[in-house]
């Protein structure tokens, strides 16, 4: 067998995950703060304004990243639910639990930032159109996934039972992502895709999409943060973690 | 750079409140998430530490009483 399959199924264990996460983090910060800084300094300082929208259409630089997030981190999150359900391997479980509440800050970041785009632009803060009302929901199943989570006490049920529930809530990705093709919807179409030519300024796609890659890499810092704590609490009682402790960390 | 002036980038064309409001409420939450994971890990692993110490000195506790069978943590 190959070695290097060998060493990458290593680190599935919490065991040996939980250092490796510990020495990935700082790292990630870091791709977030230049990318974020960078995506900021193009989006605010750089690019020009937008002939229909005026200034307000610089709220997209945050709006955008935050949308697609919220919809990235719910598929990774099912993901890694869908795999702990089907292989019962604990760490993947974990990882879907350490996503969950992130996913949901960034869903409730996209309405919010919407409500604030659409006041100036539609005239209102919140229509019952496709694309909001998915949204919505979207963070509804976030909410209902560390609720249900929570509510059960023994791990390994909560894992599964939160693994169907995020199973079941996937449906709702390509629903929120298509539904302004789907239907005629106020939220206007997408202006990046990628099976054309974006509809935008270069520099207005750049500022956009360093934003993106900066909320992708903060996402990833903040659940390897949080993986940590629930793998610590989960496996105190082993011999590694009683280790763990007692040498300092 | 595209504003001539700071007040001028402050006003964002009269969507200040809307662009500002976006900003802010983002970078709060961007802050404040860590920080509550940070705040979590700490008191986690005091927790922990303390369990850990309680349980030693009850096993040293049981030695001394001279019983035979170990703590049962």
């Amino acid at each position: 067998m190959d070695k290097r399959v060998i060493n990458w199924f290593k680190f599935a264990s919490p065991q040996a995950f939980y250092p490796l996460a510990g020495r990935m983090i700082p790292w990630f910060w870091a791709l977030a703060a230049v990318f974020g800084v960078a995506g900021l300094y193009i989006g605010f300082l750089v690019a020009p304004t937008d002939a229909q929208q005026g200034e307000g259409y610089r709220i997209i630089f945050l709006h955008v990243p935050a949308s697609w997030l919220s919809m990235f981190i719910y598929l990774v999150m099912a993901f890694w639910a869908g795999l702990g359900l089907a292989f019962n391997f604990r760490l993947s479980a974990m990882m879907a639990t350490a996503l969950a509440p992130t996913g949901a800050l960034f869903a409730f970041l996209s309405l919010w930032t919407g409500a604030l785009w659409g006041k100036p632009m539609w005239g209102t803060w919140w229509v019952w159109d496709a694309r909001l009302t998915s949204e919505l929901i979207l963070l509804f199943l976030y909410v209902g996934f560390i609720a249900l989570q929570s509510a059960i006490d023994d791990p390994r049920r909560a894992d599964r039972a939160g693994a169907i529930l995020a199973l079941v809530g996937v449906v709702n990705v390509p629903i929120i992502y298509f539904s302004v093709k789907w239907w005629n919807t106020l939220h206007q179409g997408s202006s990046v895709s990628l099976t054309r030519s974006p509809s935008m300024a270069t520099t207005m796609l750049w500022g956009m999409l360093l934003c993106a890659m900066a909320c992708w890499m903060y996402a990833i810092a903040v659940a390897l943060m949080r993986v940590r704590t629930i793998i610590l609490e989960r496996e105190r009682h082993t011999d590694w973690a009683r280790a763990e402790l007692s040498s300092g960390e | 750079m595209y504003w001539s002036s700071f007040s001028e980038f402050l006003a964002m064309g009269n969507h200040g409140v809307y662009v500002w409001g976006s900003v802010i409420v983002m970078a709060i939450a961007m802050v404040v998430e860590p920080l509550l994971l940070i705040r979590g890990q700490k008191s986690l692993v005091a927790r922990l530490k303390r369990q850990l110490r309680a349980e030693s000195r009850e096993k040293i506790v049981d030695q001394g009483a001279g019983r035979s069978t170990p703590f049962q943590g």
